[in-house]
């Protein structure tokens, strides 16, 4: 018998998805968008604090949002309320996008005349981190009911990420939640991340993460 | 959940290299998974049974999954030791600046064909 051939592959399993995700930054740097890869658990605040966001940047960036859930359009007609471009992409049950999946969707979307996408991944620390999805930054959003020991325990998402958002600080007195630790053991993972305290609810601390990505548009658009 | 994103991206890519390579059966695929890579080999092995189904040219082909050691460097003392076991603080001097050199990888090894 013909013994069995072996093909050396050798190649990480997100090779390809590694190499959609650059092509698409390219598409994106030429049309001049800045696509925003917004990650968190379920519950933290993302559409609350992409409301906040909207309200803060309007009539200064050309705006849109893409949401993406397993089922149900409910975050995306809360954004629509908000008068910006909105929808509302199903993954089919996959816990995360992928580079592809946010390309089928931008176009669908048509972005070129957008300064700002935000793309609200699905609710979930593990899998969202490993999939580079094309966008020029990641932020996640981390609220305090949920603990100041996440970046211990979900550390990929902290270290790819260049924007963490601590939400819910109005709450801040009812939990047991250390923002000095949070800082530590975030930084611990990633030096580079810049940290964001705001209460979505309130609005407090929204001008500073604003500031920011504000400054990230303007220099990705100018570069 | 997060396995099966993984075994979706297995099938496109073996499928997309047994094309290339006009293989007519496949015995095995082997992975490499780093042991901090956070992969669960079982849940894997579940989603691989499930969704391969639907694939003629995966019939009864064997997942073959394989443990790359985690292992970190430390910037101060130059030593490497075991990740698993000591996590971020060096053994040696207590340090934290410190480099996951290998043990993060979710590789396809190889493929076993006829």
């Amino acid at each position: 018998m013909e013994p069995y051939k072996i093909i050396e592959v050798k190649e990480s399993i997100f090779a390809d998805n590694d190499a959609r995700a650059e092509r698409l930054r390219g598409e994106l740097k030429r049309q001049g968008t800045f696509l925003l890869n917004l990650m968190s658990s379920p519950g933290s605040g993302k559409t609350c604090t992409l409301r906040r966001t909207i309200e803060a940047l309007r009539g200064e960036l050309r705006m849109g949002v893409m949401e993406a859930d397993i089922d149900s359009d409910v975050d995306a007609a809360a954004i629509a309320e908000t008068g910006i471009r909105a929808i509302q992409l199903h993954t089919g049950g996959m816990c995360h996008l992928d580079a592809d999946m946010t390309a089928q969707g931008l176009r669908e979307f048509g972005a070129e005349d957008l300064d700002l996408v935000v793309l609200e991944n699905v609710g979930n620390l593990v899998c969202p981190a490993e999939f580079d999805t094309g966008s020029v930054k990641n932020a996640m959003i981390l609220s305090v009911p949920e603990g100041h020991d996440k970046p211990l325990k979900y550390p990929l998402i902290f270290e790819v990420c260049h924007a963490l958002i601590i939400n819910k600080i109005d709450v801040l007195p009812y939990f047991d939640f250390d923002m000095d630790k949070v800082r530590e053991y975030a930084l611990r993972r990633n030096p580079k991340l810049e940290i964001f305290p705001i209460s979505a609810k309130t609005g407090e601390g929204v001008d500073a993460w604003c500031g920011w990505l504000r400054r990230e548009v303007r220099a990705w658009k100018a570069e | 959940m997060h396995e099966l994103g993984l075994v979706n991206y297995v099938v496109r890519e073996v499928s997309r290299i047994a094309e290339e390579n006009q293989v007519r059966k496949l015995h095995s695929v082997t992975l490499e998974f780093g042991e901090v890579s956070g992969i669960v080999p079982s849940y894997l092995h579940s989603y691989w049974d499930w969704y391969t189904k639907k694939f003629p040219l995966f019939e009864g082909t064997e997942l073959i999954c394989e443990t790359v050691p985690a292992i970190t460097w430390c910037d101060d003392c130059k030593k490497t030791y075991p990740t698993v076991e000591h996590g971020k603080t060096c053994p040696y001097c207590g340090g934290g600046s410190t480099w996951l050199l290998q043990g993060n990888e979710m590789n396809i090894k190889q493929i076993e064909v006829e």
